[in-house]
């Protein structure tokens, strides 16, 4: 009795091992939730409110990606990565998806063996200080205390932006961007660097935002996108067209309020009706059914109305589209077809 | 002889393995042995086929190239241009540092309230009690936490020491500037300094300055044991002990002095240049939450060593030595506490490795030690997880089989002495 049960406890383990090799997408649809990897807090990117339901902008795809797979955009598990942990979260299988604010490199789509699946936010670092200190440009930070995140692309640009302009810097590194905020609050730090959106994020939640400044120099490119493990082909699909749905949508003047009464019946314009559905079969290409890009749009509107319902000129963080504004008005944003 | 009787049967039943007291403790020691070396196969097999799956290799070779990130505690030449390796270093001797001292001060702190708190006054015994309670019984996580958060917070800005009538001020005779980035206090310099020596084709430089003060220092450390020594062989051949304190004071300090004048030695004060203080030492905030943290909590053990070191000791010793005519407070220096050293060292040195080990909190505030540098950035910035983790698991490692030795060196030279 004894040694059956051991034999059977060494089985378990063995086939805790090989179990790993089962598609992202069977294992989510299995499990009933979507784990989604986000910020331990970011204003306007990734935040519970006061109910405890995270909202914002990252939150947006992953609410997205839960409707398309799961038919519930609320079917979703948020687990708080910081710039340190979010790719071990990522690769041990914690989470399905990481959308926060991370950047697309080289290294990390190569070496750290992730998948990027497009950019939400084309971004780039800049700098805050407080208005008090009168400094105007990046380049007279020469000497001045530095509060970043580890873990990230802030870090490396900052060497390289202070070492090519022959400038010293003292970093104070912290693992989260609420304990940069604090120091940088308490003047422990005379500067905080981090992507620009963050930084208007940051200066959202401050007591009086007027009184700090960014800074003109944008000292890099900050593609932030969703991520996916390696590997996994299918899911990567489905999280990059859910994405690339929520900006053909803008594009093509789907919105949350017309959605329903477009995939009701198919209009005039294929393309809307093959996203939606109406037409063809795309969604059983991709493991879905027809419905899903209806219920991505539906879930929280199109990429635009995510955009101003979370930072947009009317929000707290008051950022304008600028590059993110789709590649018909001279902006970045521009979807492969739905075909 | 029963057993013996038992021997030569001739039957043997498998059941006997599990039944049989000769066998079972084999037995069992076989089976643990067999489930050890399965569950190490398997986690082995294990990361290897899931590195296998994400298609990852182990390679160190990470080390040798740029870091692309800069450390602000040096004690070594290091920049974002050079490698992981070398960060790696860095955050070692960060580590080493911080243990250090927070050894030197845990045991001082320790020893204290360890003493006190066996004091026949109600009020000082009752205050070290809650010292040792207090600081034992809440995680030294939130202490540095705390810490921090109270020097970020409570410390003037560098900016309000400027101006006419700045809000903040320099203290100690305008040496030392007390600020919320951190303290920084005066360094010793020299005017007429012998300059560095190169190691490793200069990867790393010593001060040639330290190297001879240090050598000057052990000579005259040296001589004043020799002084001491002819100073015992006269007394135990005369019965007078000639008295030698002044020639042993002058041996150790006059050399000293007399090369740190060579030298020119003088002291840099911190100075505000711009956003920050220059010059000087720069005793970092994280460094100062996590030495006082660490300090603190440690020294709660170490008290309850030393006072149980001190009950250990017959209390007979202290009767005798008192009906000797001697006063209480020399009694605990020349009587008590070196026979209760012996009790209290080995436990001492195990604290010393919880310290170190507890300073890979660090990364909670900021400081670049081992775990920031090597297990932090170059771990993230790279993605080697395992190589970092086995790299850095094999460094604390080493440096606690290093105290370890300590310990047992310790131990064995203690025996021998014992009478
Ligand atoms: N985009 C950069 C930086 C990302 C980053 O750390 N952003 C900060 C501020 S926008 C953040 O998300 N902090 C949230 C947290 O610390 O949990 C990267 O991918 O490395």
């Amino acid at each position: 009795m004894k040694k059956s049960l051991f034999i059977g406890a060494l089985l378990a383990l063995g086939m805790a091992a090989t179990t790993s090799g089962a598609s992202t997408l069977e294992e989510v649809k299995a499990r009933g939730t979507l784990n989604c990897g986000t910020s331990t807090g970011v204003a306007g990117f990734s935040l519970p409110d006061a109910n405890n339901v995270y909202q914002g902008f990252d939150v947006a795809i992953c609410r997205g990606i839960a409707a398309a797979v799961l038919g519930d955009p609320m079917a979703v598990e948020f687990v708080p990565t910081t710039g340190k942990t979010r790719f071990t979260a990522l690769s041990s299988g914690e989470v399905d998806v990481l959308s926060r604010t991370t950047t697309w490199t080289f290294s990390r789509d190569v070496d750290l063996k992730m998948d990027f699946h497009g950019v939400n936010y084309y971004d780039g670092q800049g700098f805050m200080v407080p208005r008090s200190l009168g400094v105007t440009s990046a380049k007279d930070l020469d000497g001045a205390t530095v509060c970043i995140q580890v873990g990230t692309t802030t870090e490396l640009n900052l060497a390289d932006f202070f070492r090519v302009n022959g400038i010293t810097y003292e970093p104070v590194p912290t693992e989260k961007s609420s304990e940069s905020r604090s120091l940088y609050q308490a003047e422990a730090c005379d500067v905080y660097t981090t992507d620009a959106s963050g930084l208007a994020s940051a200066r959202s939640t401050f007591a009086d935002p007027s009184a700090h400044v960014i800074l003109p120099e944008i000292v890099s490119k900050e593609p932030l996108g969703p991520v996916t493990r390696h590997g996994d082909n299918q899911w990567g699909d489905i999280v990059r067209w859910t994405l690339n749905a929520l900006i053909s949508a803008e594009e093509l003047g789907i919105t949350q309020a017309n959605v329903a009464e477009m995939a009701a019946a198919p209009t005039n314009n294929p393309e809307i009706n093959r996203m939606l559905g109406t037409e063809g079969n795309l969604g059983p290409m991709l493991g879905l059914d027809k419905d899903w890009a209806h219920r991505v749009i539906a879930a929280e509107g199109n990429y635009g109305e995510i955009f101003e319902k979370y930072l947009g000129v009317n929000t707290q963080i008051g950022l304008e589209r600028g590059l993110n504004a789709q590649w018909t008005d001279g902006g970045l944003l521009y979807s492969p077809p739905f075909r | 002889m029963a057993q013996h009787q038992d021997f030569k049967k001739p039957t043997f039943e498998l059941s006997m393995l599990l039944y049989d007291t000769r066998y079972r403790s084999t037995s069992f020691q076989v089976i643990a042995l067999i489930l050890f070396f399965s569950l190490i196969w398997w986690l082995v097999n294990n990361t290897m086929s899931n590195l296998a799956i994400t298609g990852k290799d182990i390679d160190f070779s990470f080390l040798v190239h740029e870091s692309n990130y800069d450390i602000n505690q040096r004690l070594l030449e290091y920049d974002s241009r050079s490698s992981h390796g070398r960060a790696a270093v860095l955050g070692v001797l960060n580590t080493l540092v911080l243990s250090a001292i927070g050894c030197v001060t845990a045991t001082i702190l320790g020893v204290f309230v360890g003493i006190a708190r066996l004091s026949k006054n109600w009020i000082v015994a009752r205050i070290m009690t809650v010292h040792i309670e207090i600081f034992r019984n809440v995680p030294l996580l939130l202490w540095i936490l705390l810490i921090m958060s109270m020097v970020a917070h409570s410390f003037p800005v560098p900016k309000h020491f400027r101006g006419a009538d700045p809000i903040a001020t320099m203290k100690l005779f305008d040496s030392v500037a007390l600020t919320n980035r951190g303290f920084y206090i005066p360094e010793p310099l020299f005017s007429n300094g012998f300059g560095d020596m190169g190691f490793f084709s200069n990867s790393f430089y010593i001060s040639i300055d330290l190297i001879v003060i240090l050598a000057i220092l052990i000579g005259s450390i040296w001589a004043s044991g020799k002084i001491k020594a002819r100073a015992k062989r006269i007394q135990e051949e005369t019965g007078i002990r000639p008295t030698t304190w002044y020639l042993r004071l002058g041996v150790i300090f006059i050399p000293t002095i007399l090369l740190l004048v060579y030298l020119g030695f003088y002291l840099g004060y911190p100075e505000l240049k711009g956003f920050n203080f220059k010059g000087g030492i720069h005793l970092r905030n994280s460094l100062i939450a996590l030495w006082i943290a660490l300090s603190l909590y440690t020294s709660a053990f170490i008290a309850e060593i030393v006072r149980s070191g001190i009950l250990a000791v017959s209390k007979g010793q202290t009767e005798a030595a008192g009906a000797l005519g001697i006063k209480p407070n020399v009694i605990m220096a020349l009587v008590i506490l070196p026979q209760a050293l012996k009790v209290i060292v080995p436990p001492l040195i195990s604290n010393y490795l919880n310290l170190t080990k507890n300073s890979s909190l660090a990364i909670a505030v900021g400081y670049m030690d081992l775990t920031g540098t090597l297990m932090g950035i170059t771990l993230n910035q790279t993605g080697r997880e395992l190589e970092t983790l086995l790299l850095g698991m094999s460094i604390y490692l080493t440096i606690s089989l290093l105290i370890s030795a300590v310990i047992n060196w310790y131990n064995r030279r203690n025996d021998m002495v014992e009478r």
